[in-house]
């Protein structure tokens, strides 16, 4: 009976071990792993996401001998009603050099909704020299119903540019956001 | 002793099984009836498949076919059977009564049918027509499956979460079993390969699949809880998605052929009548295959966009993983070699599996170099990789443990015939079903889409023969099982049933008795 007993006390112990690296890994796939690609992305610019604070243009040297050109692309989800499209698809900049462009934007119902513009650089490596110094991005949008206006992006590119560099691609993806703009930080994440 | 220890009365020995050769049966035939339910469905893929343009079914319907097929096979036909083997056969291995942890053993194995009740319902009310089953792909990207997905999802995510816990469950009693139950004598490296293996998918099981089930559950709250964790809108980024289900999914794949090496290992030395040619090493390089597993996850994602650097590791580390492979490949063409072979039907699965893995394993190794894999990424070409190591590699191992096993779990010979016959069926109908779909998969056939350009007709015709050819071979078992295990035909067999076989499992009775060693056997 004895070593009956001890077998069960060492399966308990065992038990106990092996139950801890199932919850270890459980909170690994929730609780760590989506932070650590946040900040993974973050620092290298993976998926594309640009800074969503305003850069400084201060120390921005123009290199004049060097052209990249950046192409725009504006999208809407399904749900999303609005017309959006930029105003300039394509332009040539000098790495350091300030440039504005403009997005429209139009609400065609006749319903007040706000929208959310999420960017995306590609390629991936020139996400962080893309510099915007102001974008519509950076907060949420309202346009009432039928209303339409121009949104402005002010950016530059950082003379430190990767060399194979020559054209960046900057994509909007634009949200209906009316519903959780209450409770909501969407704009400041 | 008396009644006490004897099994139950009618439904309740099963209801409250607690007998490890009572619960391996019913993982055992749960699996085999997943096996055919999934390829029920595989049958109407290659229906519609046959021609070009759409014929039986919907487009939406034929989705919810790839994945649910998927699904089914993975997580309710593969792993189940390999759960069943281990417990009839990891205590009569180690000569141990019974499993460590008998009730959590008949929970983790009741969970189950609930488990896939969920899934077949969303199939069935697509089929009247009252809702949309999970029609994402096995693989259920987000945010195909979150933002997209239809209502059933919930019913797919609350399936896939009890899957996860009956593996869990399974994995820790295997673990406790092999770590206590020990006989005196049976030393760690004395162990049977299939009890190494086992120990070492049962450890990736209990670290992969809490992953897994914090993907479902990111999952759930996206959909119905307001968080962002896949959503773009709220911050979150789809491609997460994929690292996490993938940081799951490879070591999964391990999962589902780990215990399959065991399988071979047992058998081929069986029937050379030589020892396993380097045991050391087989022991090593399971275990650094099962390493690897965890470094290798974002080789199913080299089209998303991956760093020049991140390429380049996922791809070295993957074809690193053919060196350890390709050690065990090469000791089980050295047990057999000069042996004195005979082909009983275990051994004419084992060495299809030798070879048909093999051949898996290299277009594995074509899919592992990144630049090529911009090609062949989601062609069949994929499909046909992981059907040869799935079907021909990880089924066929299966079907050759109960062919080896059979006998001693019976008493009984099976109809030697019909199973010489099932091999042959399956094995020719194997290839033809899955080789024409590499070239279709470098011509450039996408999967998952019901419908494909003309120029792939012919092939995807010779494809679906196969298909139904193959799945027509495996009511051959079917019957061959039906006929020894419950018409109770077949020759009385010895307790040594192969003259070759070596270990425990062959010093008992067959059949083997309810308890399996109520004392303990001494290994030398």
């Amino acid at each position: 009976m004895t070593e009956q007993h001890s077998v069960q006390q060492a399966n308990r112990k065992l038990i106990k071990k092996l139950s801890l690296i199932v919850v270890g890994m459980f909170i690994f796939a929730v609780g760590v792993l989506p932070p650590m690609y946040d900040a993974i992305c973050d620092i290298t610019g993976l998926n594309g996401k640009t800074d969503n604070e305003a850069a400084s243009a201060e120390d921005a040297v123009v290199v004049e001998d060097r052209m990249v050109t950046i192409q725009f692309l504006a999208n809407t989800d399904p749900a999303m009603p609005w017309d959006f499209k930029p105003n300039t698809f394509s332009v040539k900049v000098h790495p350091g050099q300030i440039q504005k462009v403009d997005f429209h934007v139009r609400n065609p119902t006749t319903q007040l909704i706000v929208g959310q513009a999420i960017p995306s650089v590609s390629p991936a490596q020139a996400t962080p020299y893309f510099k915007k110094t102001e974008c519509f991005c950076f907060q949420s949008q309202e346009l009432n119903g039928g209303e339409e206006m121009d949104m402005p992006l002010i950016f530059y590119v950082d003379p430190e540019l990767p060399k194979s560099v020559r054209t960046i691609t900057l994509s909007y993806q634009l949200y209906d956001i009316t519903k959780s703009t209450d409770t909501d930080s969407l704009a400041a994440k | 002793m008396g009644e006490h220890h004897g099994p139950m009365k009618g439904i309740k020995r099963w209801l409250f099984a607690t007998n490890h050769k009572d619960i391996g049966a019913m993982y055992l035939w749960f699996s085999f009836i997943m096996f055919l339910t999934g390829g029920f469905m595989a049958m109407i893929i290659r229906a519609e498949l046959m021609y070009p343009g759409l014929q039986l079914v919907d487009p939406n319907f034929f989705n919810q076919m790839t994945t649910t097929h998927g699904l089914i096979m993975v997580f309710g036909a593969v792993m189940p059977a390999f759960v069943g083997l281990a417990n009839y056969m990891v205590p009569m291995m180690i000569g141990a009564p019974d499993m460590a942890l008998p009730r959590l053993n008949n929970w983790s194995f009741w969970i189950l049918p609930f488990a896939f009740s969920l899934l077949i319902i969303a199939i069935i009310q697509s089929f009247l027509g009252i809702a949309d089953a999970p029609n994402f792909g096995w693989t259920f990207y987000a945010p195909l499956s979150t933002k997209y997905g239809p209502a059933s999802t919930d019913f797919f995510i609350f399936s896939v979460h009890m899957m996860g816990i009956s593996s869990i469950m399974g994995a820790v009693n295997v673990i406790v079993t092999i770590f206590n139950l020990r006989a005196p004598g049976m030393t760690l490296m004395k162990m049977p390969l299939f009890v190494w293996t086992w120990l070492i998918t049962a450890f990736l099981l209990i670290a992969v699949m809490p992953v897994l089930a914090g993907a479902v559950t990111m999952m759930l709250t996206d959909r119905h809880f307001g968080t962002s964790f896949f959503d773009a809108a709220g911050g979150g980024d789809p491609v997460l998605f994929q690292h996490v289900f993938w940081f799951f999914g490879h070591p999964e794949v391990y999962i589902m052929i780990l215990p399959a090496f065991g399988i071979v290992s047992a058998i081929i030395p069986t029937f050379a009548r030589k020892p396993l040619f380097g045991y050391a090493s087989m022991v090593y390089a399971t275990a650094s295959i099962a390493f690897l597993s965890f470094l290798v996850w974002a080789h199913h994602m080299f089209t998303v966009g991956l760093p020049l650097a991140g390429n380049l590791f996922y791809m070295y580390m993957t074809m690193l993983i053919a060196v350890p492979t390709g050690v065990k490949v090469f000791n089980w063409v050295a047990t057999m070699w000069k042996g004195s072979m005979t082909f009983e039907v275990p051994m004419l699965f084992s060495i299809a599996f030798v070879v048909l893995f093999t051949i898996g394993g290299f277009s594995g190794l074509m899919l592992a170099i990144t630049p090529v894999d911009q090609q062949y990424h989601d062609t069949y070409f994929v499909v046909a990789h992981f059907h040869y190591v799935l079907v021909s590699g990880a089924v066929f191992s299966i079907v050759a443990g109960v062919y080896y096993w059979l006998p001693k779990w019976t008493g009984r010979m099976y109809n030697v015939g019909l199973a010489k016959l099932h091999f042959w069926a399956s094995l020719i109908f194997v290839n033809l079903l899955f080789f024409p779909m590499h070239f279709v998969g470098l011509a450039g056939m996408p999967r998952r889409y019901s419908d494909y350009s003309l120029q792939f007709a012919d092939f995807n015709w010779w494809i679906s023969i196969g298909g139904f050819g193959f799945g027509l071979s495996q009511l051959i078992l079917l019957w061959i099982l039906i006929d020894v295990c419950f018409r109770k035909k077949g020759e009385s067999v010895s307790d040594q049933v192969w003259d070759g076989a070596e270990g425990l499992e062959w010093t008992l009775p067959s059949p083997a008795p309810y308890h399996s060693f109520t004392t303990p056997p001494v290994v030398k």
